[in-house]
């Protein structure tokens, strides 16, 4: 009588476990479908003479007509797309550079300080990164204004971190917290500094923190629209997010090829180093999650 | 090789007092002890020591520097934590190579301590391995391991061997305490296992509270007890107290015993003791029982040999050397002295 009841129970566990793995899959690979659609489109689009993307008749995911390269040497040859990616890449890793170099100390010492005030200033500092640019961006342009530095990259490596150190305060606050002290104090009796043994066993210890601090904050730098665009003006000095749609939309025209191939050009090198990184990140943001 | 002295050192956390003017000195390469229950503060002292908490009064002198102050680096102390803190990204190998590497001591002197220092634990089959890798008796041995490679002012080290087996126990506990007598140097070893203590202080100090109950040598500590609260903490079984009208009476187990062991010569205090159970151990007999004139819950102990023909049920006249009884004060716990 046991026996048999045991059986039922592991014939339904042992069910209950394939559909399980089936389901996952299912999902799986259907969210994979969904993320990976836009960029799907995108690289067709990019390939497609004229004639084959404005007809309505033709099937928009395949080519009719021959693909062509020759959008793609639009953008390369006719726009300042080169610029834009250098302008991109040095806000990003001066910003990725100021918020590391601010936030990493000032989570390590909130997440350290003694009683619920760390606490409670980290939730504070959080709050910051909640009041949306929208609201800030005419304050801030006086402020860079004053600052003469409008029509310069500074005033978007110095108005970025005002996004990116709060929440990233915020986040490595939860890593912080997640190392026992005795580590740090082991190898503070082991002969470092309270520098030294931060650098040498809590550092390693939160790198997967580090690393989704790096990867927002340079998103952040490469998607960011309303700053960058009520700062900066000139070509030469314009970032992705601005500089292209302004300079492959002229009014109504859309070079709409080019656009694609803008876009794919930028988020596949991103992609790339994202997954490189991959586990690390996932870790990074889960265990922010639950220990923050 | 240096001498620790504390003086006064008290540490409160909020308006709990964790350390109580304890007052401590060691002498040159000594094996000290800190013996005491669990809260009563044998870890907040080692960590006073290691610069790791500033006191709230009070001094620490390592080697007569006064150390008040000073950056755990500075006072060069070799820290086993309760904890082990091993670092979790490091091999077994670099664990302990870490304060050598602060040392700046050179890479084939590393390997030959680090090698030595993992064959003395026996965990040299790990070397490679990381601390999650391992379990808890091994992770000890490596922080152990990691302390030894050094060559410290001081040992401090904070319930070292608790997480290993009776056996490795006792191994390590010889080879640490030979270690320690080879290169001398004053070490603070916290435990509270009493019989860790006895076997291998060269002095005990036995703490209750924050305070300093007593600070001696085993035998003093065993015998000689300052209070009733050492008298039971140490001693397994423990030391029978029996509650007079004026003093509590104390007297261990093994000098309770029958009348007729004693010759015509010691004149025994003598007591009558009910037999309720008789428990076999193989080398001795333990006899559980109460003594006539005293309250009936007080749980009285005798340590016999296996061979003593004592019955379940029956009552013994029994006697204690008056030399082997301590009297102490019931309201304070203290000592009588001098009027045994
Ligand atoms: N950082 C702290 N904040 C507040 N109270 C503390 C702190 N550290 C220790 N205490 C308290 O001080 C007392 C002594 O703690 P300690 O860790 O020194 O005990 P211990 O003798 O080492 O005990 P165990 O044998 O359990 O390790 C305890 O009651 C503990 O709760
Ligand atoms: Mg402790």
């Amino acid at each position: 009588m046991a026996a048999t009841t045991l059986e039922a129970q592991r014939r339904r566990a042992e069910l209950k476990r394939v559909w399980g793995r089936v389901s996952l899959y299912v999902l799986a690979i259907t969210a994979a479908l969904l993320a990976a659609f836009p960029f799907l489109w995108s690289t067709i689009t990019m390939f497609k003479q004229d004639q084959d993307l404005y007809n309505r008749d033709n099937n928009p995911f395949w080519f009719t007509l021959p693909p062509t390269l020759e959008h793609i040497r639009y953008l390369f040859e006719n726009t300042a797309f080169l610029t834009f990616v250098r302008n991109t890449m040095v806000v990003g890793l001066a910003v990725v550079a100021i918020t590391l170099l601010i936030s990493l100390p000032a989570a390590y010492s909130l997440a350290r300080l003694a009683g619920r005030w760390g606490e409670r200033m980290g939730i504070a500092i959080f709050l910051v990164y909640l009041i949306p640019p929208t609201l800030l961006f005419l304050p801030m342009s006086r402020v860079v204004a004053s600052l003469g530095l409008l029509e310069s990259l500074w005033s978007l490596i110095l108005v970025y971190p005002t996004i990116t150190i709060p929440i990233s305060v915020w986040l490595l606050m939860g890593f912080f917290k997640g190392i026992p002290r005795d580590i740090e104090e082991q190898a503070m009796v082991d002969g470092y500094t309270r520098a030294g043994a931060v650098m040498r066993t809590v550092l390693p210890l939160v790198f997967p923190g580090i690393v989704a601090v790096i990867v927002f904050s340079f998103t952040l730098s490469a998607h960011e629209f309303i700053y960058a665009l009520s700062f900066i003006s000139s070509t030469a000095n314009k970032t992705i997010s601005v500089g292209v749609p302004t300079a492959l939309v002229r009014g109504d025209v859309f070079f709409w090829q080019s656009l694609q191939a803008a876009a794919v050009f930028v988020a596949l090198p991103i992609a790339i180093v994202f997954n490189l990184f991959l586990d690390r990140f996932i870790a990074g943001f889960t265990m922010g999650a639950v220990k923050g | 090789m240096s001498v620790v002295e504390v003086r006064g050192l008290t540490k409160e956390f909020g308006d709990m007092v964790a350390v109580d003017h304890v007052d401590l000195a060691s002498r040159e390469g000594e094996f000290l002890v800190l013996l005491g229950p669990s809260g009563c503060g044998k870890t907040t002292l080692l960590r006073m020591i290691a610069g790791l908490e500033e006191p709230t009064s009070g001094e620490i002198y390592i080697g007569g520097e006064k150390m008040n102050g000073l950056p755990p680096r500075i006072r060069k102390v070799a820290m086993v934590f309760q904890s082990y803190a091993l670092y979790p990204h490091m091999t077994v190998a670099r664990n302990i190579a870490f304060p050598l590497r602060a040392e700046g001591v050179d890479k084939a002197e590393q390997d030959k301590r680090v090698r030595w220092a993992a064959e003395l634990l026996g965990i040299d089959r790990y070397l490679d391995r990381r601390p999650r890798q391992l379990s808890g008796g091994e992770r000890q041995r490596v922080a152990l391991a990691r302390a030894l490679v050094r060559e410290p002012n001081v040992f401090l080290l904070d319930e070292p061997l608790s997480n290993l087996d009776a056996k490795l126990r006792a191994a390590a506990r010889d080879d640490l305490l030979e270690f320690q007598r080879r290169v001398g140097i004053t070490t603070i070893y916290v435990t509270h296992d009493q019989v860790e203590a006895m076997g291998m202080g060269d002095r005990i100090a036995v703490m209750r509270d924050g305070k300093i109950r007593q600070f001696g040598t085993p035998e003093e500590i065993y015998s000689d007890p300052a209070d009733t609260f050492v008298a039971t903490f140490i001693g397994s079984p423990p030391m029978n107290l029996l509650e007079g009208e004026h003093r509590v009476v104390g007297f261990r187990p093994e000098n309770f015993k029958p009348i007729g062991e004693f010759t015509e010569r010691d004149v025994p205090s003598t007591f009558r003791f009910h037999v309720n159970r008789s428990e076999y151990l193989g080398s001795d007999r333990f006899l559980y029982g109460v003594v006539e004139g005293y309250d009936e819950n007080t749980k009285v102990i005798a340590r016999v040999p296996v061979g003593s023909t004592i019955a379940e049920g029956a009552t013994y006249e029994f006697g204690v050397a008056a030399a082997d009884l301590c009297y102490f004060d019931p309201r304070t716990g203290k000592r009588l002295r001098g009027d045994a």
